[in-house]
């Protein structure tokens, strides 16, 4: 008991003591967040824990949460952090609400590009750009005379030249992990070709020329890849790029620091970033954004400390002391070179993740069922079918079709 | 016992087990006959989001649920039969692939791939694990006592080990360029990749269940060695019965109904298996029915979970672990009745 009340005391003193030390007020709504857990998320909680009165859940299990909490009256947090496809439970449940008021009062140093809009009215404040883009060892390009490839013919040009030289274990990394991540490399590679994922009423509308080439890309590139590639995700991807094991890859942006993580890298300074490869319309990536967004279900008082809050998370103080962290969208940030693939890959034309009810089902459909096309079990087309189908019967039981 | 004092000691328990298993059973039961949905609504919505040159808006038309005046959103419910079961079980591709005779077919349908591949962890790890669980107990039993101790201790451990920690272990250890793979690697001399295709993460799958429960076998086993009349061991001694002859006509037979019952506890444990599809993340070639219903009730991204198919698949996987249990269940029964007799 002693002991516990000592531990408290010390927590208590050394959270008081970093209280608003960078934040312009001194918050006394109790108030609390929940986001998904990376680095990006860590260093905007811990700037609005400045201001005092708040506490961050930093979890990546959130999206399963968050409807249900924000639904809770009152909600049980005032704060939620979400990218395009986890805001749309939320918006569809009308558990966030409009900002536009407290934008007037507190948020003059936002920029319009931050501010989500549905229908002229604000809903989420955008914070940081994600996407998947070339990353590839300079070195190793540079050794065998090839030139960075902008297109998957030239990625798979190169990817034989790697191999034939021998001078790492594959040629190419894939966040190919089955699930969320292979129906991500889908959605990226669909999207490069130019294809549209739904017809009218919901209706799925894959099976078509452009996904049999997004099938026939993702396997040509898995001759050059780890076999084990179904169990590969970003963290997988990432490690392989730091042991030296692989030459190219096209990886998420918020991953591009830890190339050069001297703590964790042995190729620190080698690994430069590009725009995702060219399929025949645009890149092969989709652009995410990651924000905050604020619960229907609180008072007034407590929604004004909220978004005061944030917005001391949010400020060009946090930004420059975490610049490499991530893209930012917020005043202060200067592009480093991190940042190159991600913002040649969005000036290439790549569009955002078309994020939607349907899309969360189509997305799982796709990540359980591309597998059975890469393990030779079934064809392109019967892969796509398939894949339409269980679609159709999710789409179906969720009232999303007739 | 009185009835009342007998009433008295059970009424907890049996309350217990209807709040936290008849009631949730009976509602899946009822759940998977019901389909529960939003009501859409179609609707032109501009969505603006950030680029990094300036805004990109769209204007498309979207499926918004419908709120009431709450602020809530209206959902109906209506009885859809058996059209659950039918979306999980998928009849129509099932007869198509059986009338083809065509395997590839019949394993491209979600659940019928899922229980092959229960079937098969099921009835391979059974004999394996009682074989191996009979192995440990004799031995511990002719461990001198000294050491006895330190090592049941020991065999127990694999036991202690959270299932799914245990499963991302083995993971670790042999995933790509793990420990135990580069040791493959360097005896063989050959590059291995145990997770790139079904029956060598299959195998792994199978160790590791054996490894996992064996210990649990083996206790049982262990205490049942305790009570073998020893006067029949020395008689058979006398008569010059070999150790292996001991073991199949009087140590077997005397432990037969704990074999029975451990061989119960396994099926019924096995058929569930799901901790070594998550450990293992072996979704693209190998998933389980417990796995499916798992799928089926975990939310995408979009927050649309199957909670009818969830709810059928839950009911069909018990109805397979009742179906699996009647052999050894009509055995029991049988042995029961004949001792009453």
């Amino acid at each position: 008991m002693q002991i516990r009340k000592i531990l408290l005391a010390g927590a208590m003193s050394l959270a008081s003591t970093g209280a608003w030390a960078g934040c312009a007020f001194e918050n006394t709504v109790p108030l609390k967040s929940l986001s998904a857990g990376f680095e990006a998320w860590k260093a905007v909680t811990d700037a609005m824990a400045e201001c005092g009165n708040f506490t961050a859940e930093l979890d990546q299990e959130f999206r399963e949460k968050q409807p249900e909490a924000f639904a809770a009256d009152p909600a049980l947090y005032q704060i939620g952090g979400v990218a395009n496809s986890t805001m749309v439970p939320l918006l569809n449940a009308g558990t966030i609400r409009p900002l536009d008021d407290y934008i007037a009062k507190y948020g003059q140093q936002l920029s319009a590009n931050q501010m989500i809009k549905i229908d002229g009215e604000t809903y989420a404040i955008a914070m940081m750009v994600n996407n998947q883009h070339l990353m590839y060892r300079e070195d190793i390009l540079t050794d065998l005379g090839i030139s960075v490839p902008t297109t998957w013919d030239e990625v798979l040009a190169a990817a034989e030249a790697i191999k034939a030289a021998g001078v790492v274990d594959y040629p190419l990394g894939g966040t190919f992990k089955t699930g969320w991540n292979l129906g991500e490399e889908f959605v990226n590679n669909y999207l490069g070709e130019g294809g549209a994922f739904f017809g009218d009423g919901n209706m799925p509308a894959i099976n078509n020329p452009a996904g049999v080439r997004a099938l026939e890309i993702m396997k040509a590139m898995t001759a050059y890849m780890d076999p084990e590639y179904l169990v590969s995700d970003s963290t997988y991807v990432q490690q392989q790029f730091q042991q030296g094991k692989i030459a190219m890859a096209n990886l998420w942006a918020s991953r591009a620091g830890a190339m050069d993580d001297a703590a964790e890298s042995q190729v620190v300074g080698l690994v430069k970033m590009a725009s995702a490869p060219m399929g025949s319309v645009r890149p092969a990536s989709s652009l995410w954004w990651d924000g905050v967004v604020f619960a229907t279900n609180m008072t007034e008082e407590e929604a004004d400390a909220a978004f005061r809050v944030a917005m001391e998370g949010l400020d060009r103080e946090m930004v420059e002391a975490n610049n490499d962290v991530a893209v930012w969208l917020i005043d202060g940030y200067v592009p480093g070179p991190a940042a190159e693939g991600a913002i040649a890959t969005a000036n290439n034309g790549a569009v955002p993740y078309p994020a939607s009810g349907p899309m969360g089902i189509m997305h799982t459909a796709l990540g359980n069922g591309i597998a059975d096309y890469l393990n030779g079990a079934k064809d392109a087309a019967t892969t796509l079918a398939d894949i339409e189908a269980a679609y159709l019967t999710s789409a179906k039981e969720a009232g999303l079709v007739e | 016992m009185k009835f009342k004092t007998f009433a008295a000691f059970v009424a907890p328990s049996v309350f217990m087990m209807l709040l936290f298993i008849a009631f949730p059973l009976v509602s899946v039961f009822i759940q998977s006959f019901y389909v529960t949905q939003p009501v859409y609504e179609t609707v032109a919505v501009e969505t603006c989001t950030p680029g990094f040159t300036g805004q990109i808006c769209t204007t498309e038309t979207k499926s918004v649920p419908r709120l009431d005046d709450n602020g809530k959103i209206v959902e109906v419910t209506r009885f859809v039969g058996l059209e659950s079961y039918r979306n999980v079980l998928e009849p129509a591709r099932f007869w198509a692939a059986v009338k083809a005779r065509s395997w590839a077919a019949l394993q491209a349908i979600d659940f019928w791939k899922a229980l092959r591949f229960t079937l098969m962890f099921t009835l391979v790890t059974l004999p394996l694990v009682i074989g191996m669980g009979l192995a440990i107990a004799i031995v511990i039993n002719n461990a001198s006592r000294a050491i006895r101790g330190p090592v049941i201790f020991v065999s127990l451990l694999p036991f202690i080990i959270t299932p799914v920690i245990g499963a991302l272990s083995i993971n670790w250890l042999f995933r790509g360029d793990g420990i135990l793979t580069a040791g493959l690697e360097w005896w063989l001399g050959r590059d291995i990749a145990l997770f790139a295709q079904a029956w060598t993460i299959e195998l792994l799958m199978v160790l590791y269940r054996v490894w996992h429960v064996a210990p649990f076998a083996a206790i049982v086993f262990y205490a049942g060695l305790q009570t073998v009349n020893q006067d029949s061991l020395e008689s058979a001694l006398i008569d010059g019965a070999s150790r292996w002859e001991r073991l199949r006509y009087i140590i077997i037979p005397h432990l037969m109904p704990l074999i029975t019952f451990v061989a119960i506890i396994h099926l019924m444990d096995t058929y569930r298996v799901f901790e070594e599809i998550v450990g293992f993340s072996s979704q693209g070639h190998v998933i389980s029915l417990q796995w499916l219903t798992y799928d089926f009730l975990k939310p995408d991204q979009a927050g649309n979970r199957s909670i009818s198919r969830a709810s059928a698949s839950a009911m069909l996987t018990m109805i397979g672990i009742v179906i699996i249990l009647v052999p050894l269940l009509r055995r029991t029964w049988r042995d029961h009745r004949g001792a009453g007799a």
